[in-house]
């Protein structure tokens, strides 16, 4: 189809209409200025940077390979990586175990459904900067809300510090992100259930099949690009963690909670070891890359469909 | 007897279904509410644990002033959140918009390949590339700026609003164009008064989306803003929050925390139409 209309649109006059296209150009002109100054150039200068020794001040010298030499002995970096991927996998997990009930909660539209949905909703579209600032308080022993109620119901002896150790902290942010996030992938997860056409359902359950037969035949494998899509979603935003961890732990209990963003932050923003910063992020890049090329290995259309 | 039967089942059925759905949005729904009901609290009471979350000795908006009074005061870090987030609305309104049309509507050299392009930033983390995102801030005179976190929330939006907008111009049927083309319209007339009011849905989800990732970013105004006259909100309550400005008021904290929330709430509450429009546009693509 494309190649005919092509065709057509070459065989016509060519001087005044192609001119006329050109105008296109200017009109996409800015976006392009705009990614192109901010964010294509940063792009090559990370990667030119990661091969340079880059001080805030001064001048920066040439080094080659020698930050990712360094990366390699960089135990607390490889520490912060392990801890982000322990993150991702328990908090998708989590997400998911929330969400996909919901969704299929709310798929039917039933009487007072949507105000479930709204509210179900709403703490997602809170940023993770209030949400982190909004849990920080209800975490806090004093003045918080988990510890005092619970000593207050007489569950422990005295007020337990949350964020003290690292399992109740760990937990701590795992209920907080799966409550800002699971609404958002419940939306995600209920237009690939809406999407399901009726009568296939209908169908197997006159040839007696149970929900939970219907459930793994047909269910799950018509809604494998939106569980896809719901499932790199979670894990690349996992994996980019920040704001929380920060925010509600600066990365403790004893460095225990940094994640990969946050270790780079560290080292360009607080050591200011621009150059290794920079080598560390090509890494990240190199992993969030890897992800996306698996995220549309995964959406590709199912094959003769286009 | 059977009709009886069933219809029993029928009520058990929507009475489980309504407890499930009430508690759930209990629980949803609590720590928002606890947080805005205790900020009405007299400042004594805020240090207090929140049991009961509501004010009992007396309705009060100290915690409010008492925040105004820290570092250059709420209201200045409220005006630049709501600087840069208008700002990264209008500016990624207009050039999305004109780059949506673009792409729909013309056949140029290298069409596709800015398409890609643009559409591939989406697949890299803005986090790995702050350092340079700072450097190339300071070289343009932007550096620690409101204008310069601008210009990076604009970009980061791009991809998803651009995309949205090329849909929507191609949803629009062409002859529409021709018949206005006829009747003399310029290029520029023609977006403005006979293109824009038919992909106007798509304008404001490709605003709501930006006035929300604006509003509520927090790693790159950290990272690019170092003047404390220039902090946004969550930047702002952060300093706050960790005792930079001496021992933590929590009273204060939730007082921020409010005003960092309730813009989103209620945009979403009454625009959540065009919200979901959007993240369907993004599960479907």
């Amino acid at each position: 189809m494309t190649a005919i209309a092509a065709t057509s649109a070459r065989a016509r006059p060519r001087t005044a209409t192609s001119l006329r296209q050109w105008v296109g150009l200017l009109y996409v002109l800015p976006a392009v200025a705009f990614v192109t100054v901010f964010f294509v150039i940063p792009l090559g200068m990370t990667a030119w940077m990661s091969l340079n020794n880059w001080p805030l001040m001064g001048e920066h010298a040439f080094v080659g390979l020698d930050n990712y030499v360094a990366i390699l002995r960089d135990t607390r970096f490889w520490n912060a990586l392990k801890f982000t991927f322990y993150y991702t996998v328990i908090v998708t997990i989590a997400i998911f175990a929330v969400a996909f009930p919901l969704a299929i909660f709310i798929e039917k539209p039933r009487p007072l459904t949507n105000l479930y949905r709204t509210a179900f909703f709403m703490p997602a579209v809170v940023g993770f900067a209030s949400a982190s600032l909004l849990w920080s308080w209800l975490l806090n022993v004093d003045s918080g809300l988990f510890s005092p109620a619970a000593y207050d119901l007489g569950l422990t002896e005295k007020k337990v510090n949350l964020l003290a150790t690292f399992q109740p902290a760990f937990w701590s942010i795992i209920a907080m992100v799966v409550w800002k996030v699971a609404g958002f992938t419940m939306i995600i997860l209920m237009t690939g259930l809406q999407s399901i056409p009726q009568d296939l359902q209908e169908a197997a359950v006159i040839d007696g099949a149970g929900p939970f037969a219907r459930f793994r035949a047909i269910t799950l494998p018509l809604m494998r690009r939106t569980l896809a899509l719901a499932l790199i979603l979670s894990v690349a935003g996992s994996i980019l963690a920040f704001d929380q961890f920060y925010i509600i732990l600066r990365g403790g209990p004893r460095n225990q909670t940094l994640t990969a963003v946050y270790w780079i932050f560290n080292q360009s923003f607080v050591s200011f070891k621009l150059g290794y910063g920079a080598a560390l992020s090509m890494v990240l890049l190199a992993i969030l890359v890897a992800l996306s090329l698996i995220q549309l290995w995964l959406l590709r259309k199912p094959e003769g469909l286009d | 007897m059977a009709e009886a039967m069933s219809q029993n089942r029928k009520t058990a059925f929507s009475l489980a279904r309504h407890s499930t759905g009430i508690i759930a949005s209990v629980l949803f729904l609590a720590p928002i509410v606890w947080t805005v009901l205790s900020t009405f609290k007299p400042a004594q009471e805020a240090r207090q644990p929140p049991l009961p979350p509501w004010p009992t000795t007396g309705f009060s908006v100290e915690n409010y002033e008492t925040l105004n009074a820290f570092g250059d005061g709420l209201w200045a870090s409220a005006q630049n959140s709501i600087y840069v987030s208008v700002m990264t609305v209008l500016l990624s309104v207009l050039v999305s918009v004109l780059a949506g049309y673009g792409f729909s509507r013309f056949r140029f050299p290298f069409r596709d390949f800015f398409f890609v392009l643009i559409l591939s930033t989406i697949m890299i983390p803005f986090q790995s590339i702050l350092t340079p995102i700072f450097l190339v801030l300071t070289r343009l005179g932007l550096h620690n700026t409101l204008t310069g976190l601008v210009c990076v929330y604009v970009t980061l939006q791009l991809p998803f609003s651009i995309f949205m907008m090329r849909n929507a111009f191609d949803a629009v049927p062409r002859e529409i164009e021709e018949a206005a083309r006829m009747d003399g319209a310029n290029n520029i007339a023609m977006l403005v008064k006979v293109m824009l009011p038919l992909v106007w849905p798509g304008v404001v989800t490709i605003a709501l989306f930006a006035f929300l990732g604006a509003w509520n970013e927090f790693l790159a105004a950290l990272v690019l803003m170092t003047d404390q006259s220039k902090f946004t909100l969550p930047v702002m309550m952060t300093a706050l929050q960790s005792g930079r400005f001496g021992a933590i008021d929590w009273g204060a904290v939730q007082a921020g925390v409010t005003v960092m929330m309730v813009p989103c709430l209620i945009l979403f509450l009454a625009l959540q139409r065009f919200y979901i429009r959007g993240l369907m546009a993004g599960a479907v693509k």
